[in-house]
């Protein structure tokens, strides 16, 4: 038996031991933190995959950079209520905040080069319960899983031609979204765009049924096809001074229409629409009231994270809510830290 | 003091248990979680905020246990420094056990975020948001997350030793088994 209080010769395997258990929880974690595979898609990775060659937009949102603020109504209808018990569909107005935005890295880019419209939109119920939502203007999304984004923001980033050869071959899915980007007629307003969740996500009602959907903020402005060679000789921010002045003389409205999935109906796969024969529901009516520049604007502080959903939704099997959750956090923590490189207020030096 | 615990309470040994697990399970779940895009970040990230709120009521609880039943005595052979690092090293513990939840909170508030969780319950925010205080609080709870694990570790090595190289007793007074007799601290 050992003295209590004295370290022996045999306790020289114990400390072998210790220092085993402590090596290999150090190694565990290190394991949990991605720092041993660095063949991991983490949000830093993807980070870097939307950085621009010129360096990253400090202050900015990673990608969707440029936008502009907007506030304004949600009014229910009540018809979402037999989908969802989400407090906002209960008939009745609902205050929202939203930011219209460009799917680009670059927040000075040229309205006109940029071929994906946004909305990031928050509405709040009475209660102040949140739900918040991005969506885009393409009818279907570019590819079907988040490693696919990924690997399409790489081989864009590519000098080298064949690497866009090859990535389409690896995910012919994207066929369909390139030549959406091509023949896709252009509007030159903000207000003619409709928006799409894209993703699916699922609701639940008061009776606990579950229906897989989708939605879409479909404007009731009549969208006015132009030429890409006509906006190309508008200004670089034409689509801020023309929602800027179109809200002012009056509201804009889009009424937000849910489609409702039938069984087998690809949910996962955002790249896949489904077909026109689905139910749709409308289920209110968003009204913009105001336009606010995003410097100083309520829209800047917000996270427009998909995944911020109210009681009655939730996520699908949709793998790229998650993975957007991830990445909206990281690019906001970057753009909060470095928001002196974007101050608040113009400050012009002497 | 008249009478000297030979052992911490029964409730302050299942506390420090369960808190012990939970919080090394907080750890692997923000550094693994923080790393992912996959489907699995939404649900590692609702247990680390529920986990979270938990263990901060958990650790007011257990101060004021530990404030009611006091500590067992070190064993009167350790030597005085390694006396007064276990002091600091428990001392810096329960300082992370408190900070830690009040960051992660602060941090979520700061950035205008709703904090949800489990089941729905929503936390009210006490900070406006704010990028300063945001940018902060973040730096703060990731760099404190990685001290706390160190010091984890440093704290699991000397318990080994204590158990089962110097066999001093310390072990067993806040062994989750039942006493037994060779592990008795010395008087
Ligand atoms: C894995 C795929 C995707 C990645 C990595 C990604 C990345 C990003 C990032 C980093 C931001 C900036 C977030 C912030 O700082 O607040 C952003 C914004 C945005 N994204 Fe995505 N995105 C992805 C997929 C999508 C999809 C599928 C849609 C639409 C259905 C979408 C629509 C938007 C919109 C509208 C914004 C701007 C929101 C705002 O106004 O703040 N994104 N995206
Ligand atoms: C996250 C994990 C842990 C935390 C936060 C933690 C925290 C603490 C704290 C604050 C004390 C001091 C109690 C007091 O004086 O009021 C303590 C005591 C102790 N802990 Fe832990 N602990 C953890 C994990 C562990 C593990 C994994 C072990 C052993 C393998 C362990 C073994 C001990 C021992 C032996 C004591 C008694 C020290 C004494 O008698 O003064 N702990 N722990
Ligand atoms: C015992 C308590 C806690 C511990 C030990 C802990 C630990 C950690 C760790 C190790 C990370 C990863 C840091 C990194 O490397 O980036 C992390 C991240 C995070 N934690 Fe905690 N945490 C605790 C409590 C909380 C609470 C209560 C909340 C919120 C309610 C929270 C919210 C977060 C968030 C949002 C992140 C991600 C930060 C970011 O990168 O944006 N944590 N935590």
């Amino acid at each position: 038996m050992n003295q209590p209080g004295r370290v022996e010769r045999s306790s020289l395997g114990w400390l072998v031991l210790i220092a085993a258990v402590v090596g290999g929880s150090a190694a565990a974690f290190a394991y949990t933190a991605g720092w041993l595979t660095p063949g991991r898609l983490t949000p830093d990775r993807m980070i870097a995959a939307l950085t621009p060659p010129s360096g990253p937009p400090l202050g900015h949102r990673r990608n969707h950079a440029k936008g502009i603020c907007f506030t304004g109504m949600f009014e229910a209808n009540g018809n979402g209520v037999e989908l969802s018990r989400a407090k906002v569909f209960v008939q009745g107005r609902y205050p929202v905040l939203g930011r219209f935005n460009l799917g680009t890295a670059d927040p000075n880019a040229v309205d006109a080069t940029v071929r994906v419209r946004g909305m990031g939109l928050q509405i709040s119920a009475a209660d102040g319960e949140e739900w918040r939502m991005a969506m885009i203007n393409p009818p279907f999304f570019a590819v079907s899983t988040p490693e696919a984004f990924h690997g399409l923001l790489v081989a864009a980033g590519k000098k080298d031609r064949e690497a866009m050869k090859t990535f389409i071959s690896a995910n012919p899915e994207f066929a369909a979204f390139a030549a959406w980007a091509k023949t896709a007629p252009w509007t030159g307003s903000y207000a003619e765009e409709a928006y799409n969740s894209l993703s699916s996500f699922v609701f639940t009602n008061a009776k606990g049924d579950e229906h897989a959907v989708r939605w879409s903020l479909v404007p009731t402005a009549e969208p006015v096809s132009i030429a890409h060679a006509e906006l190309e000789k508008r200004g670089p921010d034409f689509l801020e001074q023309e929602i800027t002045t179109r809200v002012k003389s009056a509201p804009q409205r889009w009424t937000m229409v849910t489609t409702v999935a039938e069984p087998g109906d690809p949910t996962a796969d955002p790249s896949r629409a489904w077909p026109q024969n689905r139910r749709k529901v409308q289920v209110g009516t968003l009204v913009v009231q105001r336009i606010e520049p995003e410097r100083d604007g309520p829209c800047r502080d917000i996270n427009f994270d998909p995944t911020v959903l109210p009681q009655g939704v939730r996520v699908s099997d949709d793998p790229f809510p998650a993975a957007r959750s991830s990445v909206y956090r990281k690019s906001y923590d970057l753009r909060a830290a470095e928001a002196s490189d974007y101050p608040r207020t113009e400050v012009t030096k002497p | 003091m008249t009478n000297v615990p030979q052992r911490f309470a029964p409730i302050q040994r299942l506390l420090h248990w369960l808190m012990a697990i939970c919080i090394i399970a907080m750890l692997f779940i923000g550094i693994g979680m923080v790393s992912t895009v996959a489907q699995k970040y939404l649900p590692l990230i609702l247990i680390h905020k529920t986990l979270g709120v938990a263990l901060l009521v958990l650790v007011l609880v257990r101060l004021a246990l530990r404030l009611h039943f006091g500590a067992p005595p070190l064993p009167a052979d350790l030597p005085a420094t390694m006396k007064l690092g276990a002091r600091l090293s428990h001392l810096l513990l329960y300082g992370f056990m408190i900070v830690m939840p009040l960051l992660g909170l602060g941090m979520l508030w700061a950035a205008a975020y709703p904090v949800v969780l489990y089941s729905g319950i929503r936390i009210p925010a006490l900070l406006p948001q704010s990028d300063h205080a945001h940018t902060l609080l973040w730096d703060v709870h990731v760099y404190l997350g990685l001290a706390l694990f160190a010091l984890v570790l440093l704290h699991l090595a000397a318990a080994l030793f204590h158990a089962l190289v110097r066999r001093d007793g310390v072990f067993a007074t806040i062994s989750p088994l039942p006493e037994r007799q060779r592990m008795k601290p010395t008087e």
